[in-house]
Parts: C-alpha cells; sequence; structure tokens
C-alpha cells in the first residue's frame, strides 16, 4: 500500500498540473466563443444530469481549429516560430560550443567559477534582463552610443524591434540551457582520447572534429532541444524586443487571449503549438534514453 | 648452429633508433628528467622501470611528442624530433587507460590512425583483419569498446598503435588494469607479438616482475635519472647500487667497512662477528664503506653448522613466510641484523625441520653475493 501511494504521488501531480489543465483547454478550444463570463459556451449543467451532458458534447465541435487553417496569419505564424527557433538555436550552438569548450578546458579550480557565472543571470527576473536589453539595443541605447563614440556608424542603427533583437535576446536567454548539457558532455571526456587521436595521425583539428565533436554530440542534442523546444512557444522576448514584423506564434496566442478575448480559438492554437512540441520533446526523450543506455 | 644473442647495444658498430641526448625536462621548478642520456636500439623491448614520480611517464611523453624537452635533444633514426608534432612520428602509443574511442566499433578503433593516412580502403580493410588475427579479437570486431572486457580493451588498444606499423612502439602501463592472471598471459603475448612484428617496444611499467619477464633490458630509474641499464639478468644479479638491487627482488643488505685482499673482499659488519667474504671486480679503499647486498635464495639455512661455507653466522628464526613453492626464514643475528633465507619447499610441510625461534646456521659461498658502494 505504501509503495503504491509512493507511485501515486508523481502521476497525481501529473494528472492534476497536466492532464486536467490540457482537458480543460482542449474543451474550450472545442466550444464557442461567448459574451458571457467565462466567455465561451457551452458550459456543463450538472444538474440537468444526463441530458445535461448529451447537450454539452453536442455543441461542441472542431470548428475553431477549422478556423485557423482559414486566415493565413496562423500557419505563418506557426512557421515563422518554427523558423526563428530553428535559427536562434543554430547561433545559440554555434555561441554556447566554444564557452562550453573553453570551461571544459579550463584548470579544474576555474571551473566551479565558470559555471556559477554561466548561471548566475538565472538570479535576476528574467523579464528585467530582457528591459535591460531594451536600454542597450534603442536608438539612444548603450550600443549606438558605443558605436557612434568608436566612430564606426554615424548614425544610430535600428535594432530594437526587429528580429535582430528577437535573435539576440533569445540567444542570450537560452544560452545557459545550451552550454550546460554541452559542458557535462565534454568534461566528462578523457583528455588521452584526444592524445591517442593525435598519435594516430590527427591534427588538432581533425582531432576535435573526429573524437571531440561525436563525444559532445548527446550534449548538443539536448542543448539543441533545450533551446528549440521552450523558443517555439517563446513570447515575452518578441513581445518586448521585436516589432510589428516579428511574427511569433506566443504572440499570436496573447493577442487572441486578452486583446480578442476569443479563447476558444487561443486554445487551439495552444493545443495545435502543443501538438508540434510532442515530436521534438519525443526526439529528446529518445535521445536522453539513448545516452543513459550507452552510459550503462 | 648456434642462435646469436640479441644485444646490439654491445655492438659498437650497431646505430641506435632512440637517441637521449644530455635531455632534462622541468614542470616549473619540479625536475622530471635531469640531463640524461640514453641510446635504445631497433627490435628492443626496452623497460623503463621506476617508482611513481621517476619521470619514466615523462620520458615516454617526450618520445611520443607529448612533451618537449626543456633541454637537450632526442633523436629517432637519427633525426631531431624538436619539431615534430605527434601526429607526424612514426611513435605509437598505448596508453594506460587504453584511450578507446568510445563512440567507434572496435574495427573502426583500429581503422583509425590508418584512415588518417589516407590508404585506400582494401587496404585498410586488409590491415585490420589483420591486426584483428593477430590479437585474437576477429569475434569482436563490431562491437564497442565498453562492450568487451578489460583483457580484450587491452589488445584493441594494442592493435590500433600497431595498425600503422610504428617504428617504435610505446607501452604505458599496459597490463596495470588487468588481473594477475590475466597479466602473465599477456606479458608473453606482448613478447610473441613484439617478436613477430619486429618492431622497437618501449614500455614503461612500476612492476618490476612485468619488465623483468618482457624486456630486453631493463632502464632502473629513481628521481629523472637512470640508475642503470642492463639485462634483466645483470640487473638482478649484479646490480649497481644499493637502489637497484633493494627495488628488483628481495635482497639483503649488509653494510660494513672494507678490507680488500686480493680478488677478494671482506667485510667488517659488527664487532664479534667473522667478517663476510666476498669477490669483486671493483676496486675498494681499505676502510672504505661498502654494502654487502645477498638475495634470500642465496642464503642456505640449516640447523647443523656448515662445515665449509665461506660465509656462516648464527642467529634465531623469527619468522617464517611460507608461500607454497617456497619458503622465506628471518633470521635475526645475535647483532640485531634480520636477514631474510629462501628455501624451496621440496618436502612437505609436516617434514618441515625448521620452527619458529629455532637456533639456526645460515651461510653462503664467496660468489654469492656482490658488494656495493652505494
Amino acid at each position: 500500500m505504501r509503495r503504491f501511494i509512493l507511485i501515486a504521488v508523481p502521476y497525481l501531480w501529473l494528472v492534476a498540473l497536466f492532464l486536467i489543465p490540457f482537458v480543460i483547454v482542449l474543451k474550450i478550444s472545442l466550444s464557442d466563443v461567448a459574451l458571457a463570463r467565462p466567455p465561451y459556451m457551452p458550459q456543463l449543467d450538472f444538474a440537468a444530469g444526463w441530458e445535461g451532458f448529451k447537450a454539452f458534447f453536442a455543441a461542441l465541435d472542431f470548428e475553431n481549429f477549422w478556423f485557423l487553417t482559414t486566415d493565413d496569419l496562423y500557419w505563418k505564424a506557426y512557421l515563422s516560430s518554427l523558423q526563428i527557433a530553428l535559427t536562434s538555436t543554430v547561433i545559440t550552438l554555434l555561441v554556447g560550443y566554444p564557452i562550453a569548450y573553453a570551461m571544459a578546458r579550463a584548470a579544474p579550480e576555474w571551473r566551479p567559477t565558470l559555471l556559477m557565472l554561466v548561471i548566475l543571470p538565472f538570479w535576476t527576473s528574467f523579464l528585467i534582463r530582457v528591459y535591460a536589453w531594451m536600454g542597450i539595443l534603442s536608438n539612444e541605447g548603450l550600443l549606438n552610443q558605443f558605436l557612434l563614440w568608436l566612430g564606426l556608424i554615424n548614425e544610430p542603427l535600428t535594432i530594437l524591434n526587429t528580429n535582430t533583437a528577437v535573435y539576440i535576446g533569445i540567444v542570450y536567454t537560452y544560452l545557459p540551457f545550451m552550454i550546460l548539457p554541452i559542458y557535462s558532455a565534454l568534461e566528462r571526456m578523457d583528455d588521452s582520447l584526444l592524445e591517442a587521436a593525435e598519435d594516430l595521425g590527427c591534427s588538432r583539428l581533425s582531432a576535435f572534429w573526429l573524437v571531440t565533436i561525436p563525444l559532445s554530440k548527446n550534449g548538443i542534442i539536448a542543448g539543441c532541444f533545450l533551446v528549440f523546444i521552450p523558443v517555439i512557444g517563446e513570447f515575452v522576448i518578441p513581445s518586448l524586443l521585436g516589432g510589428s514584423g516579428t511574427l511569433m506564434i506566443g504572440k499570436v496566442l496573447w493577442e487572441e487571449f486578452f486583446s480578442n478575448r476569443d479563447w476558444p480559438v487561443a486554445s487551439a492554437v495552444a493545443v495545435i503549438l502543443l501538438l508540434i512540441l510532442v515530436i521534438p520533446i519525443i526526439l529528446f526523450q529518445r535521445n536522453e534514453q539513448k545516452q543513459r543506455e550507452a552510459e550503462g | 648452429m648456434s642462435q646469436t644473442v640479441f644485444a646490439p647495444w654491445e655492438d659498437p658498430n650497431e646505430k641506435p633508433l632512440i637517441q637521449f641526448k644530455n635531455v632534462t625536462k622541468r614542470f616549473g621548478d619540479f625536475v622530471a628528467i635531469d640531463n640524461l642520456t640514453q641510446d635504445i636500439f631497433a627490435k628492443e623491448f626496452f623497460a623503463l622501470l621506476g617508482p611513481s614520480g621517476c619521470g619514466k611517464t615523462t620520458m615516454m611523453r617526450m618520445l611520443a611528442g607529448f612533451e618537449a624537452p626543456t633541454q637537450g635533444q632526442i633523436f629517432i633514426a637519427g633525426q631531431d624530433m624538436a619539431k615534430i608534432p605527434p601526429n607526424k612520428r612514426a611513435v605509437n602509443m598505448m596508453f594506460q587507460s587504453y584511450a578507446l574511442f568510445p563512440h567507434l566499433s572496435v574495427w573502426e578503433n583500429i581503422a583509425f590512425g590508418l584512415k588518417r593516412e589516407g590508404k585506400d580502403k582494401d587496404a585498410i580493410t586488409a590491415r585490420v583483419e589483420e591486426m584483428l588475427r593477430l590479437t585474437r579479437l576477429s569475434k569482436f570486431a563490431k562491437r564497442k569498446p565498453h562492450q568487451i572486457s578489460g583483457g580484450q580493451r587491452q589488445r584493441v588498444a594494442l592493435a590500433r598503435s600497431l595498425a600503422k606499423a610504428p617504428k617504435l612502439l610505446l607501452l604505458d602501463e599496459p597490463l596495470g588494469a588487468l588481473d594477475k592472471k590475466l597479466r602473465q598471459d599477456t606479458q608473453f603475448e606482448l613478447m610473441d607479438i613484439q617478436e613477430k612484428t619486429g618492431t622497437t617496444f618501449v614500455i614503461v611499467t612500476h612492476d618490476q616482475e612485468e619488465a623483468m619477464t618482457v624486456a630486453s633490458r631493463v632502464a632502473v630509474m629513481d628521481e629523472g635519472q637512470i640508475i642503470q641499464v642492463a639485462t634483466p639478468a645483470q640487473i638482478y644479479e649484479a646490480p649497481n647500487s644499493v637502489y637497484v638491487a633493494d627495488f628488483i627482488g628481495d635482497v639483503n643488505i649488509i653494510s660494513g667497512r672494507a678490507k680488500p685482499n686480493g680478488e677478494k673482499v671482506a667485510t667488517q659488519w659488527a664487532e664479534g662477528q667473522p667478517d663476510i667474504i666476498g669477490t669483486t671486480a671493483t676496486k675498494f679503499d681499505a676502510g672504505q664503506e661498502i654494502h654487502f647486498a645477498i638475495r634470500p635464495e642465496k642464503v642456505a639455512i640449516s640447523t647443523e653448522e656448515p662445515q665449509d661455507a665461506a660465509n656462516k653466522v648464527q642467529g634465531k628464526v623469527l619468522d617464517i613466510a611460507y608461500l607454497g613453492n617456497i619458503s622465506t626464514y628471518h633470521v635475526e643475528l645475535p647483532t640485531g641484523h634480520v636477514i631474510k633465507a629462501q628455501t624451496a619447499n621440496t618436502r612437505r610441510l609436516s617434514r618441515r625441520q625448521i620452527t619458529w625461534e629455532d637456533p639456526v646456521w645460515i651461510s653462503w659461498t664467496d660468489t654469492a653475493g656482490v658488494l656495493l658502494e652505494r
């Protein structure tokens, strides 16, 4: 019995915090918008008993999902989100890998400090850090002032409220999620493997490609998913740093919900987003499992 | 037809494959190798033996090219190696940790070096198959390193380092991770492979038994210097110092003053005890401090006083170590010295004559021990 309770705790957790909310969202996505509180119908009428149930289910339909296909705003937003997520994942990898590599190569007594520095930004509110970027990137911001002072440019660059600012914000915010798994893969690597590769005729560079990269592959994959998955649904960064041209599904979702007060369509958008994310999440978990098996 | 003894180091016309010339290596203030000069010849199985921190691994890493000498030069086949990186040397190394690539199969591990040479596919396949046969690994070609045993991994590492047919193979504590029985078998395998391939092997080890078994010559090292280089038999029978005598095998050391007498030297070692008579080729001054070293198996032990022994002392059995095939007796002399004497157990235990606290005689001939200056 005690064992059963122990096993039940995480399941109850999942049911309460994942499954029930999801069912609610799914239900709303199948409802119709209404001028009411809450702003959708039908509502389940318990007092009517069985008849109430029947009426309730009869009123649910896939109309909202159909609506998503009629307006090209939605699929464009999905595609644009995927594209932004993909691009920023690649940039984050290109920036993060050298950092992780340098950390893993650093003297052992320095590593905890470096690790701390990577994690340190999490101690400040994410929102404040994004606002700080607004201050840096705006026309009168630090970056433009600095570049003007250097004489590299004659008039301020427009960075804020463009996709560039979104990329900067995303790469900055998600960099630790890329660095940490790659670092942990590289740190475990035996240095004598690189010596062996050199001994067998590799140059430093080819040893890197043939040994270091394959051995950090799992770290790279994990890091990419950890960046890619949350970035697709990212809302704060595109709405604060992006402009009117930045189209991301998170922003669309927010507008449907709060500006249009169309909860059913917003929920449909969310359900589709979840379905899109299920694929990379499954791939991510498969990678983790493969890694565990390889180590076991 | 008599077989010629392999001893290129005794032939003055022979050109050494490896030459260390006044090599010094410092790590900060620490002197790892101290002004070392040494020749190693082609087809030798050369062992670097010493305690950890004696500089033996540094010597090997300098040969592989992972460390550069602070001073002095290293020549391989007459070529100064100073500017040559590890990947351009005809030297391969078998790492202590084996350093097998975990993401590659046994086959790919062995092929790794060959592929870097840009050989064509058939040549690589043929060579890898040959190496797999040589190391009896054909069955495991497709496995990953974590799917095979420690002994098999060791053989993969050997096959990989031999695949490129290097002029020189370096082995860094190659058998350290294996258990004793497997280690002994592998030692003979190593010698076999060395003979078959005709490669020069330099092995680093702290295990004197291993060095003695496999090597054609053993260099005993201490604190960055080579103390003695000789064949295993010479090292054992004629060590040049107390350090070497003590490092290799078991030994009794008795210190005293020299009393030269023609070919023989008497050692005054304790008052009221007869001098130890030994034979030596070295000249000693009268009254000079010398150390008499004798191996326990050359000390005879008996209950009766031996009649015709050059050296004999009476003592009392302090301890007996029974090792199955042999027994070691620790005999305490009246002077407080403890001398180890070893006898083969040709009789059954129950019929053994000598036991604890027995008064016994220990004796040895005048050629059994060596006299050492330091």
